[in-house]
């Protein structure tokens, strides 16, 4: 499983690498989004995966008595998906808006020369 | 796209998934759900609307912009973050009524923060929702 | 000590935007409010630094979690001092804002979004749990974006597009930093893992785990190689933004690798080697970008790169001297590089351009305003006693006691240029007769004596900060050596966020 994940996880960087280098909004977007994942991934990773033991406490009981999941890499992973959820609806709506004005998926189109400033 | 089976079923499915909605946002204390999940199931439930009767439609069911949820939602929690601090605790401490309400169960207000999540966040994905979907 | 109110700047900040947001498009209400919150924001802030002041750290823990389980906030004498200047430079601005920006900007809700983002600085500020210092960056990177872009020019969204991948992915190495440094300790609580990174056997991983938060502050703060989003973007959005994205936001870069490297790494020979090529670079890049450029907002872009190096050498030399440069360097700073940016948008107001060449004969229509721009513009210079020279000092000595000749050379061009480039501004803008063949487009002599007073009034109170600062060195040299002793010797920080129990 680990093994699995770490491959994921160096497959999930090189696309994002990759994407985030080329000209197009489009691609930068994706590598972007590529590489939060791989993130998450990582923290996951990180947090000592054990597997079907989750991080709740039988009623009966006053402490764990098991191995259990450690329930903070899922917290923080939540809260990274959050964050990037916003960050990512609002990368789409302002990508969609320099295409709306340039007419074009390239970086270079979207440059503006230094005489133009106020 | 206009689809008879989608439309018929998203009638039904409407009312469901609100409902389901509501029961992840007052399950989810200690149980899985919450506000946040609770709110992403019922803004999904007006997208599905959306989807099959068009955004203006959905708009109408709605009655007014969604933007206006958001700083009530705000609100909610605001005032639910800092409400132990007039009783000399850190703020977010759950404050919680002694005697269970029937149905709902213990009440405390962390509910209360729920709420304002749930809120804020039909707000905002609806939001970026139609504000992507009527620029077409 | 347990406090349980170390948050209300926070919460004023949010209660601000939250009412603001009820009275969308109704921008009248929301002037007064943004106008009233930031007051309001900067009594509390007053408040808050003068208790830390006299009694200590604070901490809170939010939800009533002890100390290394839940998150924590602390209030110790550094951040209080940078909410403290926060609060002024947003008291500022929002006076500033209220005449200085556009009413097609306040419709598409300018002031709640200023007020979160000041939110998001405070909170980053106070918190002393690095994930939620990641998550006060996202509220503040998210903020900036909307503030970025409003309006939607397309000079401004190429801008935005720029800062918008760059910080994202300055954010992804923060939170990978994070994800490594859980996975090395288990723990998220700085103080806490202040204690057990110093247990953590292999030094080689722990390295690399700060090389990434070297990476994602760096970008943040706009060092030598990863500067480049900062001089293409700062220039677009309006003045009264750009003020607060040049005052404050690379600070929080600054701040966070204070913190970082105090607290859980102490920088070792590489880290520190490192850190003082970057400052070096840094140094002579901005300044040699200022000096090319002819429109204003562009030529203080790159001297905030240029002024980013000398605070990442202080950090670089890590003693209680160069520490003690570094902090009062940040608090002159954050009251000088805001007010910069409003004087640009006071120019731009006075005639219409912020283009040097096209610019001149200020000094001859407004004396009294070019004599307190010239304040802050020698301020920056650092010619004494003004607040610019005091760091300095510091921040030679030290270099010449490690002697780290190349910041020294580094540190002495940097001054040189900004002295030149500012001189220059000074001659063009001021001096020089206006171009003939130009048009002046003056929107501030036609309008009414209290709008007048309301652009001028924010320069003129960060003028007298600077002032301040400057002339009442002594005190502020005082409050930067306990900083840098905090800094030092962090153990108090570490028992006031873990051994509370006792004192309850």
């Amino acid at each position: 499983m680990e093994l699995l994940l770490v491959l994921v996880l160096g497959l999930l960087y090189a696309a994002g690498v990759y994407l985030i280098l080329r000209r197009s909004l489009v691609k930068l977007l994706l590598g972007i989004m590529l590489l939060g994942n791989g993130t998450n991934v990582l923290i996951f990773l990180l947090g000592k995966i054990t597997k079907g033991s989750p991080p709740v406490i039988d009623e009966s009981y006053k402490v764990f008595q098991d191995i259990y999941a450690d329930p903070i890499p899922q917290a923080l992973i939540l809260t990274a998906i959050v964050i990037s959820f916003a960050l990512t609806s609002f990368a789409i709506v302002l990508l969609k808006r320099v295409y709306a004005l340039v007419n074009s998926d390239d970086l270079d189109d979207l440059n503006t020369p230094e005489e133009e400033d106020l | 796209m206009k689809s008879a089976i989608l439309q018929t079923a998203t009638r039904y499915l409407l009312p469901i998934l609100l409902l389901f909605s509501f029961f992840l946002l007052l399950r989810g204390h200690y149980f899985p759900g919450g506000g946040f999940v609770g709110g992403l199931v019922a803004s999904i439930a007006f997208v599905l609307h959306s989807l099959a009767n068009g955004t203006a439609s959905t708009m109408k069911i709605l009655g007014y912009k969604p933007i206006s949820l958001i700083p009530i939602g705000l609100a909610i929690s605001t005032v639910s973050i800092m409400l132990p601090m007039l009783f000399n605790l850190p703020p977010m401490t759950g404050l919680w009524f002694e005697e269970p309400i029937p149905v709902i169960g213990m009440i405390g207000s962390a509910l209360f923060f729920d709420l304002g999540v749930y809120l804020v966040v039909i707000g905002v994905v609806l939001t970026i929702l139609f504000t992507i979907a009527l620029d077409e | 000590m347990i406090d349980n109110h170390i948050l209300a700047p926070v919460f004023v900040q949010l209660f601000t935007a939250v009412i603001q947001l009820m009275f969308w498009r109704k921008t009248l209400t929301q002037r007064y409010l943004s106008v009233g919150g930031s007051f309001i924001g900067l009594l509390v802030a007053i408040r808050l630094f003068s208790r830390v002041y006299q009694d200590g750290i604070l901490t809170m823990n939010a939800a009533n979690w002890d100390a290394p389980f839940g998150i924590v906030f602390v209030a110790d004498l550094l951040s209080v001092t940078l909410v403290l200047l926060t609060s002024i430079a947003c008291f500022a601005v929002s006076i500033f804002s209220s005449i200085g920006v556009s009413r097609q900007r306040m419709l598409y809700g300018y002031f709640p979004i200023f007020h979160f983002l000041i939110m998001g600085l405070h909170g980053a500020f106070l918190t002393g749990d690095i994930f939620n210092l990641y998550v006060y960056f996202e509220v503040i990177i998210i903020s900036s974006f909307v503030l970025m872009t409003l309006g939607g020019r397309k000079a401004q969204l190429e801008g935005a597009v720029k800062y918008m991948a760059m910080n994202i992915l300055a954010s992804m190495f923060f939170l990978t930093g994070i994800g490594l440094l859980y996975g090395l300790t288990g723990s998220l609580n700085m103080a806490d893992l202040a204690l057990k990174v110093r247990q953590v056997q292999d030094g080689t991983l722990v390295g690399i785990t700060s090389c990434f938060f070297i990476l994602g502050f760096g970008i943040k703060s706009a060092v030598f190689p990863l500067y480049y989003w900062l001089p293409s973007s700062y220039h677009t959005p309006p003045s009264a933004v750009a003020a607060t994205f040049g005052g404050l936001l690379t600070k929080v870069g600054i701040y966070a690798m204070l913190r970082v490297f105090s607290l859980i790494f102490v920088p070792d020979e590489f880290t520190r080697t490192l850190l003082m090529v970057i400052a070096c670079a840094t140094i002579l890049t901005g300044a040699f970008g200022a000096i090319i450029k002819t429109n204003i907002r562009r030529l203080f872009s790159y001297l905030i790169v240029c002024h980013i190096g000398f605070m990442i050498g202080g950090i670089a030399m890590f003693s209680k001297l160069a520490l003690m440069g570094v902090v009062f360097y940040l608090i002159h700073d954050i009251a000088v590089k805001t007010n910069m940016f409003l004087i640009a948008g006071l120019i731009r107001q006075l005639r219409g351009t912020m283009d040097m060449d096209k610019l001149g004969g200020l000094y001859r229509d407004y004396p009294k305003i070019s004599v307190l721009i010239a304040l802050v513009l020698f301020s920056l210079v650092g010619i004494p006693p003004l607040s610019g020279f005091w760091p300095k000092i510091f921040l030679f000595q030290e270099a010449f006691l490690q002697t780290q000749y190349f910041f020294v050379a580094a540190l002495i061009v940097g001054s040189f240029v900004t002295l030149y480039v500012i001189a220059n501004m000074w001659a063009q803008v001021f001096w020089k007769n206006p171009p003939r063949e130009e048009e002046v487009d003056d929107r501030f002599a036609p309008m009414q004596p209290y709008r007048k007073l309301l652009m001028v009034l924010p320069i003129g109170m960060l003028a007298l900060t600077t002032l301040y600062i400057g002339l009442n060195a002594e005190a502020i040299v005082l409050v930067a050596e306990k900083i840098s002793s905090q800094l030092i010797d962090t153990s108090t920080y570490i028992e006031a966020v873990l051994n509370k129990n006792n004192e309850l």
